[in-house]
């Protein structure tokens, strides 16, 4: 308080007046960002939803491109293969397992598709096998799921793994996805598993 | 013979088709005899959607504890511990995501895409540091935001910028944010979290090039304060707004100041005002005559930047994909021809035709139109009213931080000799 005492009175009168005519317009305007900042989030309320949203890859419309194994920000990629063992033919001659011209049907690594070997070929009895991913090896390369959704019954698909996914604001991945199969799902629903589920009809 | 070949393989591909549809399964599922069991596919939960309560719930809490801290507690240290903390939470753990600044981009879908809502944590973490910047100053920025932290935790010797240097790098976050509105609200991409630059140290795994701009931004931010607060972050375009206007803010000293100058050059962000010399201003000739002038060109800027807008409209659209490969169709035909173009591939394989992905990218570069356009007169308005305030002269007695500009991290505070 010791400054004012040096100012002449008059001085001092203008100050406060001007002091106050700010602070009056500094308030009118923080009202006003308040009413648009409520405005805002109202509107915003008023559609948004309880749940959370997550990324998932929709199979049926998914065209086996590759990129889900490159373009995920996580490197090995947070898509893997998923097998739907209901929708599986247990064959022999898998067209997910081996190359198309793969000479015989052995678990050499030559005669498999899966550049990494993530497959894992059991007997369960003649003629039929087993076929399981080991997700640790699986880069989401979706060479498998091309074979298997060619030749085969399309029980191998690719879906993002949720508890590898950083579930980024946008999945980079959809966004480079030439067949716009990633989309955000609820996260109560966070599977598109073929079999279980199937493609919405519009 | 070739065509011969052509019917040939029609007809072969006709047939699978139609035993594709016909029958779901081309090798139905085996009886067993063994007693095999079947194993379950797969399919981990993602995060519980009561951890992501709790990242709001920790928000407020960290909110209210920077804004104590800063305007009750008056302590450096507290803050600085604090934004330790956030760095730890919302960076290293939750690695960068979500985070209030991307969350404008939720915020805007949500308005124009019909088919998307945004969900209620987003929501919240876009409004909730806003409010309390509007009642406290940009405490957010001093003990909550993970990008913040780690930019005020490398500062080791700040320089001082000149002040037009710093009035026109501080034009960037308002062009960021009108581009990243642009493109969240024409549902091209999400640029902030593209390009945060941060992210990739948070995760410890990005594209090379992304690690490379985090780590140049870092090392920048030795010498030059909070770079990417400064001169990029388009949240901070909001928050220096409520800032502005905020009930109350951070002071430099508890009570009077004495004009002592110790804190003049304590703030790392030129984010200190000094005391007004009026005869300085007089003999500089500012006065009503350039303000008019000023005040009047504004809605010449706002010309100019609409014209810039519509001009750049149609470069702009081609971040988006599907206007992207329109384009691309059109000018380079050939390309259909080239085994390797995923994206021309696909589009061909899909059995979409050429005009409804025409028709697509028009409706989106109409969109595009429309955005560019306000996006331009809002930056020439911005521009217009950046110029008008060089001239607007404000009398100040004492050592004032800039209430927009200041990040509240309280380093002048521990200057002022002043005791409460
Ligand atoms: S990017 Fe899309 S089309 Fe390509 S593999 Fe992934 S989901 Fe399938
Ligand atoms: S082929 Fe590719 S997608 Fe299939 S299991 Fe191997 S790595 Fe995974
Ligand atoms: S959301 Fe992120 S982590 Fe998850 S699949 Fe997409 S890019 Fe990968
Ligand atoms: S300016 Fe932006 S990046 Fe910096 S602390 Fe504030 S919100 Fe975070
Ligand atoms: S609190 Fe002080 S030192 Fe920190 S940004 Fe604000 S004016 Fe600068």
């Amino acid at each position: 308080m010791h400054r004012t005492t040096r100012e002449p009175l008059r001085d001092m009168e203008k100050n406060n007046k001007s002091k106050n005519r700010r602070e009056f317009l500094q308030s009118g305007v923080r009202l006003s960002l308040a009413l648009a900042l409520g405005g805002v989030s109202g509107l915003s309320l008023s559609k948004a939803i309880k749940d959370d949203y997550v990324w998932q890859i929709d199979p049926f419309a998914c065209t086996q491109c590759g990129r889900c194994a490159t373009e995920c920000v996580l490197n090995p990629s947070a898509v893997k293969c998923v097998h739907a063992y209901d929708l599986c033919g247990y064959c022999d001659l898998c067209g997910g397992y081996l190359k198309p011209d793969s000479n015989a049907r052995t678990t050499a690594a030559e005669n498999q598709l899966c550049p990494t070997a993530a497959i894992e070929r059991k007997f369960i009895e003649e003629p039929y096998f087993e076929y399981h991913i080991n997700e640790d090896l699986c880069i989401g390369c979706a060479k498998c799921v091309k074979g298997c959704t060619s030749f085969g019954n399309g029980s191998l698909h690719l879906q993002i793994i949720h508890d590898i996914c950083l579930n980024c604001n946008e999945c980079s991945i959809a966004r480079m996805c030439p067949s716009d199969a990633i989309k955000r799902v609820k996260a109560s629903e966070a599977y598109n598993i073929k079999g279980d589920w199937t493609k919405p009809t519009i | 013979m070739k065509k011969l070949k052509y019917i040939l393989y029609t007809f072969a591909f006709l047939l699978l088709t139609v035993s594709v549809y016909a029958q779901q399964q081309r090798f139905p599922k085996p009886e067993f005899d063994s007693g095999y069991t079947q194993p379950s596919t797969i399919t981990p939960e993602p995060r519980a959607l009561q951890l992501e309560y709790f990242d709001v719930l920790i928000l407020a809490i960290f909110l209210a504890v920077a804004s104590y801290l800063i305007i009750k507690k008056r302590s450096r240290r507290g803050i600085l511990w604090l934004s330790v903390l956030a760095l730890l939470y919302f960076g290293f753990y939750r690695n960068g995501c979500i985070c209030s600044i991307g969350a404008i981009q939720n915020v805007t879908l949500s308005f124009f895409d019909a088919t998307y809502a945004v969900s209620i944590t987003a929501l919240l973490f876009f409004v909730l540091p806003l409010i309390v910047t509007l009642f406290y100053g940009r405490t957010f920025c001093a003990g909550v935001c993970p990008l913040g932290a780690i930019q005020d935790l490398v500062i080791i010797k700040p320089l001082s910028l000149p002040k037009w240097l710093n009035k026109t790098l501080g034009l960037i976050p308002y062009v960021y944010l009108s581009l990243a509105v642009l493109f969240a609200a024409t549902g091209t991409d999400f640029i902030i979290c593209r390009y945060d630059p941060f992210i990739g140290i948070f995760r410890m795994d990005a594209k090379a090039l992304m690690i490379i701009l985090g780590v140049a931004m870092l090392l920048m931010g030795m010498f030059i304060g909070r770079p990417y607060c400064r001169f990029l972050c388009p949240y901070g375009v909001l928050l220096s707004w409520m800032s502005r206007f905020s009930k109350r803010h951070l002071t430099i000293t508890p009570s009077e100041c004495i004009q002592c100058k110790l804190c003049s050059k304590s703030c790392p962000f030129d984010a200190i005002d000094y005391p007004t010399n009026e005869k300085e201003v007089v003999k500089s000739g500012l006065g009503p005559k350039r303000f008019i002038t000023y005040a009047l060109i504004i809605p010449l800027w706002i010309a100019a930047g609409v014209f810039v807008g519509v001009k750049s409209h149609t470069f702009l659209s081609k971040a988006n994909p599907d206007v992207y490969l329109a384009e691309l169709l059109i000018s380079q035909p050939e390309v259909k021809n080239d085994p390797d173009n995923i994206d021309v591939q696909t589009f061909l394989a899909s059995g979409k035709s050429m005009e409804t992905l025409v028709e697509e990218a028009e409706v989106i570069q109409d969109k595009f139109y429309t955005g560019s356009m306000i996006a331009g007169g809002f930056l020439g308005l911005v521009i217009g009213m950046t110029l008008l305030n060089t001239v607007v002269f404000r009398k100040r007695q004492d050592y004032e931080p800039h209430k927009g500009n200041c990040y509240s991290c309280g380093r002048c505070m521990d200057y002022c000799p002043v005791e409460k």
